[in-house]
């Protein structure tokens, strides 16, 4: 299967997911919202130009908006952590050529530890800007901390949980193949 | 000129970067002020398509509750039903006006729609409802919306179709609403704490509250026809450091499990705005 049409395929599936399935949970507490869609721009693939990385992740977060009336909202979250993304790819690629050499950022291709900062940093950034995005309407001080850290933590435990359920297994490509 | 070029080639990405986050906030801030962005239109056309898929499945978990809600409402209508009353016999004379229109029978202010409920959401800070009814059903922005237990919300969006409907549990709705009583007027708003309350405020303390007090629309609202099912007080708290009491209520609707609802028109609603816009014109 082709890079793009993977992608296609996983775009829809992260917003049905997230609409059908992540919105529908009742809610437990005020600072839980779960979670998961942007783990999508999580796993774009390494050779995509910058330009189209920001406008992806505009454009996906655009899509949830529509689905949940807030429009622009996750938008600009989500173009924020697909801008940011290269910058922390590069700091956290342990040896030369991974970015080369694998398609998209995974356990295989960087490492435990590599990608579990990489995911934790671009988890906390979205959810930081997105409750000060709502925050700026309305909320105290301790329910934009409270929301931001519960709601990582959620997102985590559930990125963790997607991670083990679908592994992703990267091949480790050369120039010669 | 050439250096304008080198550094827009340059910084490209963080330009565009920049562009895509101004588009983004201002259609939030747009959104949050007005209620409108770009393709809001065929967007809202096209997630009630699918949340009307999602809906034909989920229906079937409901059908039990929504069939015992239907039919407690039926019950209420029936008691209603004209030909339950019977007029005492009195011996008065009726006498017929000479008046063009008809003065005996009241005129219908307000009209109901039944609509299909869609899409709901209940975990975020600001919940909105799809209904499948649309502007072609006559379905307009700023009409209140019921269920058959109390009010819903008000309709902020149409498609052709679909229609938005911003319910209680949203941080920016606010209605006026009153003690059924006393008769006092206050603002019913959501604090966003839990999905199960909604608070009341401006009720003066020296109004007599207790729990369980039923709260009424109000006819100042103009957008439900008054003595319509709110909720009930479920706790007074007395604020020390304020003359008027904030009552939290919970609200008569199960926002988790509505699946029918009753658009409300009123058909003096413009007129009456037309009326109040004017005049706050007159004296600003």
């Amino acid at each position: 299967m082709s890079v793009l049409l993977k992608n296609i395929i996983r775009f829809a599936l992260f917003i049905l997911i997230q609409v059908f399935v992540l919105m529908k949970v009742p809610p437990l507490h005020r600072f839980i919202t779960p979670y998961l869609y942007f783990l999508f721009i999580l796993w774009l693939p390494f050779n995509l130009p910058r330009f189209w990385l920001t406008f992806t992740g505009f454009i996906f977060g655009l899509t949830l908006d529509y689905f949940t009336n807030t429009p622009g909202l996750h938008a600009a979250a989500c173009t924020l952590i697909a801008y940011v993304r290269p910058f922390v790819v590069n700091l956290l690629i342990s040896q030369e050529g991974t970015d080369k050499n694998y398609t998209s950022p995974s356990v295989t291709s960087m490492g435990w530890a590599p990608y579990a900062t990489y995911v934790f940093v671009l988890t906390l950034l979205h959810h930081t800007y997105l409750v000060f995005l709502e925050w700026m309407s309305f909320g105290t001080l301790w329910y934009f901390l409270g929301k931001v850290v519960a709601t990582t933590g959620v997102s985590l435990l559930l990125i963790f949980v997607t991670e083990l359920l679908f592994y992703r297994n990267e091949k480790f490509r050369t120039n010669t193949a | 000129m050439r250096n304008v070029f080198l550094f827009i080639r340059r910084y490209f990405n963080f330009l565009f970067f920049l562009v895509m986050q101004i588009v983004a906030l201002s259609f939030l801030f747009r959104y949050n002020k007005f209620h409108e962005a770009a393709f809001l239109g065929v967007a809202t056309e096209v997630t009630g398509r699918f949340h009307e898929r999602y809906n034909n499945v989920e229906y079937y978990f409901q059908l039990k509750k929504t069939n015992d809600s239907l039919a407690k409402d039926n019950v209420r209508m029936h008691q209603l039903l004209r030909q339950n009353f019977e007029a005492p016999d009195s011996g008065k004379k009726l006498i017929i006006d000479t008046l063009r229109q008809d003065s005996m029978k009241s005129i219908q202010k307000y009209y109901f729609l039944d609509a299909k409920v869609v899409g709901s959401t209940t975990s975020l800070q600001s919940n909105f409802i799809t209904i499948h009814r649309g502007s072609a059903q006559q379905v307009r922005p700023n009409m209140g919306v019921v269920s058959s237990q109390g009010i819903v919300g008000t309709v902020v969006n149409v498609s052709p179709n679909y229609a938005t409907v911003m319910s209680l549990l949203h941080r920016l709705y606010k209605v006026v609403v009153k003690l059924k009583n006393n008769n006092d007027r206050g603002t019913l708003e959501w604090d966003g704490l839990s999905p199960l309350y909604v608070t009341l405020k401006d009720i003066p303390k020296s109004v007599k509250v207790s729990r369980g007090d039923t709260v009424l629309t109000s006819q100042t609202s103009s957008l439900f026809p008054a003595d319509f099912m709110v909720g009930t007080v479920s706790e007074v708290v007395d604020d020390k450091s304020s003359n008027f009491y904030t009552l939290k209520v919970k609200p008569a609707t199960n926002f988790f499990n509505l699946e029918y609802v009753y658009v409300i028109e009123n058909t003096q609603f413009e007129e009456q705005k037309r009326l109040e816009d004017s005049t706050r014109k007159k004296f600003q």
